[in-house]
């Protein structure tokens, strides 16, 4: 059953307007396309090319190496012109094929050919899914096949597409329901396909009625479908909030949406999915938002994979003032850059420049106001789990759940003391795995010792 | 360098609501009642709470200074505290009192246990009980009218000197000994009692800017009133007396406390499961004060005892976080 909200959340300055209203351009890349190896949740992809080496558009040059990984696909044709470390916008230093554009766009054989999906099987269409080198474009990056293939198909009641767009400032989502709703609606109905039991669900925030408006006039004849306008909310798109508040479902750190019956994908990967399946058309391209303060003209572009992202800046006019702070992603939870001079990955995807940094603040002591407890979305006590993390208390940060927290910066963003609450729970959270899968080797290594000794 | 831009961690922005503004909200949500205790009790009030001021605000620097700690200057709880301090003083205090108070608030209470944010008590309600247990005479003499000389000099001298307004039974004293109260008197304010606490009306005004402002939510103030209402009703041995209760209600701390002092974020539960029984624990201790006991002033022993109990019941009242409830819970 849907409910009306989720608890906890924020309501920001959502910046949208500032992008929301000019058409997605589309934008050819000049120089060379940089694809780094890891551009999902898993492990890195292997190389299939080799340097020197001619590739297509739509040729897999790497592809993925065990179960959750991803292939890599070349968004343009050309030669690889070097195998390489580069920057990326994950802030490292990252394996990458570097491929010299010769601007002819040659494609593959079969690239574009039509499919009808209602005559697939359902391996064929996972395995389309699999080889178009699709993950989840909402930002996370867990590849799609994997997530198309739950233990038990007939198990899933609900198929969501996430249209909620929460993060401030990005308007690709928007753009992308905008321009092309019937390819998300089609890409529903593929995915549909896999589950018999299924209803799909398309839930978008309210402060995109049109949007709202032109999905339901569309899938007005299909009773399978339910467009659900969801309150506009920050964090309403988080996958635990979203199933909750289009289900009634909860899920806890611990599940996946499987578990309790649902597939949650981003309306970029439901078109994605279907672009892959009915057209033979691999991931090669994405929407992003290039805006912020900073920004001379926000706007959406159409581009490749593997574009530079100063390249859109500059078709975006560069900036009109000297930005402090770029960001990927949104504001809440994108990530901060020294540089922009890196590609367009799956995540990457969006440029955020702002003009005045918002979060150098300072620190001031906690007043115990209790707003970052009422703002949590999963009803954590994040000015404990704070003083827990400072101060090494790991035992007390799990009896408290520090590890349910699914980073979304509600505290932070709240806290009138400006204290960096979800930064430092966060962090708790990645040091305790780490220590976790430390002692796993150490134990290991340790049975390891044993097994050798007793040879 | 020109290059570079700032790194961080997410997020990237913040709220305007902050420390400061919160804390000038409170300020001013206490204006209405400070100028009408000026008005009722004249210009002595004024400078009474001038002095417990500039006594909690001098404290916190010279105490920040010699500690060598870095204290925000403008976050104004120094000021605030200061401020809640003299509205819970007698009129006719003498100033030395009125600055040792504010010395006892920031000092011992405050910055001894941490600062700000670490005090186990409201400062400035301690600081009043205080007072209280040290000078109970000088703390508990209210005038009922305005301290009548005007010459500016006399405000300077010792409270006792300036006594010469009308002394008189409060309203709760006329309440105890079986009197009716006068309500609408009540409600406005002309009545005997410490400087900020008489005018329910100018009291409420302020809260509702709280509310409105979402400073604080009504759940403490509420089952705080309601709470000792009942008791009031139950065991005030009047039957259903709505003078009385009314009066009890309107008359003394009551309303400043329960708006005001209850909901201090420091010292009062996170939860609003845990806020309730804190608001019916401090209803409780309230009557228990004020119509079982001796006395006639409870509130604000009730709520540094109420104070007392909170990190108790946030124990307690811990909450369960998203999909972790017990299965039947779950849907």
């Amino acid at each position: 059953m849907a409910r009306m909200t989720f608890m906890g959340g924020i309501h920001t300055y959502d910046g949208k307007e500032l992008s929301k209203d000019k058409p997605t351009s589309v934008l050819l890349p000049k120089g060379d396309l940089v694809f780094p190896l890891s551009q999902h949740i898993g492990a890195p992809a292997k190389p299939l090319v080799a340097k020197g080496e001619a590739v297509l558009v739509g040729q897999v040059i790497a592809e993925a190496d065990g179960l959750i990984s991803s292939n890599i696909i070349s968004s343009v044709s050309g030669t690889v012109k070097a195998i390489e470390r580069r920057l990326t916008a994950a802030g490292k230093m990252e394996e990458t094929i570097v491929i010299t554009n010769d601007n002819e766009y040659k494609k593959i054989e079969d690239y574009g050919r039509e499919r009808d999906y209602s005559k697939m099987s359902k391996k064929e269409i996972r395995e389309a899914v699999k080889a178009a080198g699709i993950v989840g474009l909402g930002g996370a990056g867990f590849p799609t096949h994997v997530k198309l293939t739950p233990k038990d198909d007939s198990k899933i009641d609900y198929v969501i597409v996430n249209g909620a767009e929460c993060e401030p400032y990005l308007t690709y989502d928007y753009r992308l329901m905008l321009e092309e709703p019937e390819t998300i609606i089609e890409g529903l109905k593929v995915i549909l396909r896999l589950f018999d039991n299924a209803k799909g669900i398309i839930g978008i925030e309210d402060n995109k009625p049109d949007v709202i408006e032109k999905f339901k006039e569309l899938t007005s004849g299909n009773s399978n479908i339910e467009i659900q306008a969801l309150k506009t909310k920050y964090p309403q798109g988080g996958e635990r909030q979203l199933v909750y508040v289009t289900t009634g479902r909860k899920l806890n750190s611990k599940k996946l949406p499987a578990d309790v019956g649902c597939v949650v994908s981003n309306v970029a990967t439901v078109a994605a999915v279907y672009m892959a399946v009915a057209k033979s058309t691999p991931l090669t391209n994405r929407i992003v938002t290039i805006s912020g303060d900073a920004v001379t003209e926000p706007q959406n572009f159409n581009v490749p994979f593997g574009i530079n992202f100063s390249e859109i800046l500059e078709a975006a006019g560069g900036f009109k003032v000297q930005p402090e702070k770029i960001v990927f992603g949104g504001p809440m939870m994108g990530r901060a850059m020294y540089s922009y001079n890196v590609p367009v990955t799956k995540t990457a995807n969006a440029l955020i420049a702002f003009a005045k940094d918002e979060a150098a603040v300072e620190e001031s002591p906690c007043i115990q106001c209790g707003r970052c407890y009422f703002k949590c979305p999963l009803n954590l006590l994040p000015m404990k789990l704070q003083l827990m993390g400072l101060n090494n208390e790991d035992e007390k940060f799990l009896e408290l759940d520090g590890m349910e927290c699914c980073g979304c910066g509600c505290c932070s963003y709240i806290c009138p003391a400006n204290r960096s609450l979800t930064q430092t729970i966060v962090q708790t959270k990645q040091r305790i795995i780490n220590k976790r899968n430390e002692k796993h080797e150490q134990h290991e290594l340790h049975e390891l010792h044993k097994e050798h000794k007793a040879k | 360098m020109s290059d570079l831009y700032n790194v961080s961690a997410a997020p990237h922005t913040r709220s305007p609501i902050k420390t400061n503004t919160i804390m000038q909200d409170v300020i001013i949500a206490l204006i209405p009642a400070s100028l009408f205790g000026i008005f009722n009790f004249g210009l002595r009030a004024l400078l009474v709470i001038l002095v417990t001021i500039l006594s909690c605000m001098v404290t916190e620097h010279v105490y920040c200074k010699l500690m060598k700690i870095k204290s925000d200057p403008w976050d104004y709880s120094d000021v605030l505290t200061g401020l809640l301090l003299g509205l819970n003083l007698p009129v006719s205090i003498p100033y030395w009192m009125a600055i040792l108070g504010g010395i006892f608030a920031i000092l011992i209470v405050k910055m001894l246990f941490g600062g700000l944010g670490q005090n186990f008590m409201n400062p400035a309600l301690a600081a009043r009980v205080f007072l209280f247990i040290s000078f109970p005479a000088r703390m508990s003499s209210f005038l009922v009218d305005k301290v009548s000389s005007p010459v500016v000099t006399d405000f300077l001298r010792d409270g006792a000197l300036v006594l010469d307004g009308v002394a008189g039974a409060t309203p709760l004293g006329q309440l105890k000994s079986g009197e009716t109260v006068d309500l609408l008197k009540l409600f406005v304010g002309h009545i005997g009692g410490t400087i900020g606490e008489t005018s329910a009306l100018a009291l409420l005004l302020g809260a509702a800017y709280l509310f409105y402002r979402k400073v604080i939510t009504p759940i403490i103030p509420f089952s705080y009133i309601l709470s000792f209402a009942v008791f009031a009703l139950i065991f005030g041995g009047q039957g259903f007396d709505m003078n009385y209760v009314l009066g009890q209600v309107l008359g003394g701390g009551l309303i400043l406390g329960a708006f005001y002092m209850a909901t201090d974020y420091v010292t009062s539960p996170i939860t609003p499961k845990g806020q309730i029984i804190f608001g019916i624990f401090l209803g409780v201790m309230t009557g228990i004060f004020r119509i079982i006991g001796t006395g006639v002033e409870g509130v604000s022993f009730a709520i540094i005892l109420g104070n007392l109990l909170v990190p108790l019941i946030d124990m307690f009242t811990r909450p369960k976080s998203f999909g972790k409830e017990r299965v039947k819970d779950v849907k």
